[in-house]
């Protein structure tokens, strides 16, 4: 019987790793899925046939209320709040590696007393991981949300942050060394640990919470491998590692997207920091009667004669919810004979792979979505490149201005369009907190306003042409 | 320890898995990724089962950790699967 459940593990283990395989295509990405999902099935019915249980009731009681909460979730949250989800779902996942783990500790001290020097490494590092998981994920979510700011004090957090990972390092060492029995000294150190999370992430930009979000991901899947090696569980181990190595991977893609290292995000702090308002005040002397305004109007005048139209997608599209509008758009001009395609860069929007959700949400096919890499070599050709609501990964002083804080990262090269209009609701900075050489091109156009009324205007306004 | 010493190895040979595997996901599916693999890492619901599972009715704390832990885990598995799916099916339909 032993046996068996084991076996039931690594099919669940082979089902997880065939279904990310699946996710590698679109087209059978949805089966993917599915099989994950029945690889989970698999695990849960074999978790239930272990001899050690002997009441099902909490298990039941759990599943239900869980299951009940995570319909819910699933079905109420919008497509543009996935990155916020996505952030909770880590957390989620670390806390439940520290409560297995804490869970599973106490049933053995009880039992047996503390057992081997690996098993209490595995106890420990769950609880560290998780922990830091759980509460980092609760600021990157607030932060998500706009609920939290970025924090004006970093040093102290970054004090905060040392003295408390200096005193979970002693306390860890502590309990590993006097094989302590007692479950205040457990508890001492989880509380330790959920502070440690907090403030790590806290001072770290809310720009850069898609590279947090990515990590705790990576995290939360180290912290479930943790668990199986408490538990001795393969299974559990290779499925940790599989969601460790996703998240790290992602995590790496959205530091090479900005130009920046892993260190740099985490401890580098705000960009920018202190002198935003001296740069506010260069803006208005930077962007000084320079910018030349458009109206919807105007715009539509340009796209009745474009042939071949690039649009530009960034957070701001996901803000106003324009995402329908842009293919109502993009239909019109596609039924006059113009060429439309859309240029995602990899950090657009708050998590990878956001703009594309929601362009898919609006039924736009993928085959049309560009990546940086794809869509470059093709603007200089395009008629008429449209941001919507980007703006740092579009501004050209990434690629001809070396003094430019952002000089070196990645962009889009719409400049180099016959034509650029930014779509955009105020000349107000990006993340980077730096002003747009972009605006003031003599190519570019600037429609003023939110980018749902701007593009429905415009639609209106070209089929009355 | 020989036990510690095999699940190491298969943690390294998982990790290298992974590594092979996620390279070859499009950046277009990379939020449904980020949301599957949040759905499957609610696998610590095995551990969770046993701790909640292996206590007698009189609640104790590490029964009571078992049954948050199993709702926790629950959670992750079907808001996550359920998500991923709705996301997958948006970009099934054309292309």
């Amino acid at each position: 019987m032993f046996a068996l459940i084991n076996l039931s593990y690594l099919a669940a283990a082979v089902c997880f790793i065939l279904g990310i395989k699946g996710m590698t295509r679109p087209k059978t990405a949805v089966r993917g899925n599915q099989l994950a999902a029945i690889g989970m099935l698999i695990a849960v019915v074999a978790a239930l046939l272990h001899q050690e249980i002997i009441s099902y009731a909490a298990i039941i009681a759990g599943m239900l209320l869980g299951g009940a909460i995570g319909v819910w979730l699933a079905k109420r949250t919008a497509t543009t709040e996935m990155p916020e989800l996505v952030a909770s779902l880590n957390g989620i996942g670390g806390g439940a590696s520290v409560a297995v783990a804490a869970s599973t500790w106490m049933h053995a001290v009880n039992a047996t007393g503390a057992g081997s020097g690996g098993w209490t490494a595995a106890i420990l590092a769950s609880i560290v991981i998780g922990s830091v998981t759980l509460t980092g994920s609760v600021v990157a979510v607030l932060k998500l949300k706009g609920n939290i700011g970025d924090s004006r004090n970093n040093r102290l957090w970054h004090s905060v942050t040392l003295v408390t990972l200096i005193a979970a390092v002693a306390g860890a060492v502590l309990f590993a060394t006097s094989s302590s029995t007692s479950p205040l000294a457990l508890a001492a150190l989880v509380g330790l640990c959920l502070l440690l999370g907090i403030g790590l992430v806290q001072p770290i930009g809310g720009a850069d919470m898609p590279v947090v979000v990515a990590l705790l991901n990576a995290y939360s899947g180290l912290a479930g491998a943790a668990t199986g090696f408490v538990l001795g569980n393969q299974g559990l181990i290779i499925t940790g590692s599989l969601v460790g190595a996703s998240g790290l991977i992602l995590t790496a893609i959205m530091c090479k997207a900005m130009n920046r290292s892993l260190p740099n995000v985490l401890f580098g702090g705000v960009l920018g920091g202190s002198d935003s308002t001296a740069s506010q005040q260069d803006e208005g002397e930077f962007y000084d009667g320079k910018v030349k305004y458009a109206t919807p109007d105007d715009l539509a005048l340009l796209l009745d004669g474009a042939r071949k139209v690039v649009m530009v997608p960034g957070y701001g599209l996901a803000v106003a919810q324009a995402q329908h509008a842009v293919k109502e758009l993009a239909n019109q001009l596609e039924g006059r004979g113009a060429k439309v395609s859309y240029a995602i860069h990899p950090v657009a929007g708050r998590m990878p792979g956001h703009m594309n959700v929601l362009l898919a949400e609006a039924e736009i096919p993928y085959d049309q979505l560009k990546d940086m890499d794809a869509i470059n070599p093709e603007l200089p050709q395009a008629d008429v490149a449209i941001v919507l609501g980007a703006n740092d990964v579009v501004n050209p002083a990434a690629a001809e201005d070396p003094n430019s804080p952002i000089f070196g990262m990645p962009i889009l090269d719409v400049h180099k369009a016959k034509t650029v209009v930014v779509v955009k609701r105020s000349l107000s900075a990006g993340f980077a907190g730096i002003p747009n050489g972009l605006f003031i091109r003599d190519n570019s156009l600037m429609v003023k306003g939110d980018a749902k009324e701007v593009l429905q205007a415009t639609t209106s306004a070209i089929k009355e042409l | 320890m020989e036990l510690f010493a095999l699940s190491f190895t298969i943690f390294i040979l998982a990790l290298f898995v992974g590594v092979e595997l996620i390279n070859k996901v499009p950046p277009t599916l990379h939020t449904p990724l980020m949301s599957g693999t949040n759905a499957i890492s609610g696998i610590v619901i095995v551990g969770a089962i046993i701790s909640a599972g292996s206590t007698e009715l009189s609640p104790n704390v590490a029964g009571v950790l078992g049954f948050i832990a199993v709702t926790l885990a629950s959670i992750n598995i079907v808001a996550g699967f359920l998500v991923t799916d709705r996301m997958l099916n948006m970009f099934k339909r054309k292309g």
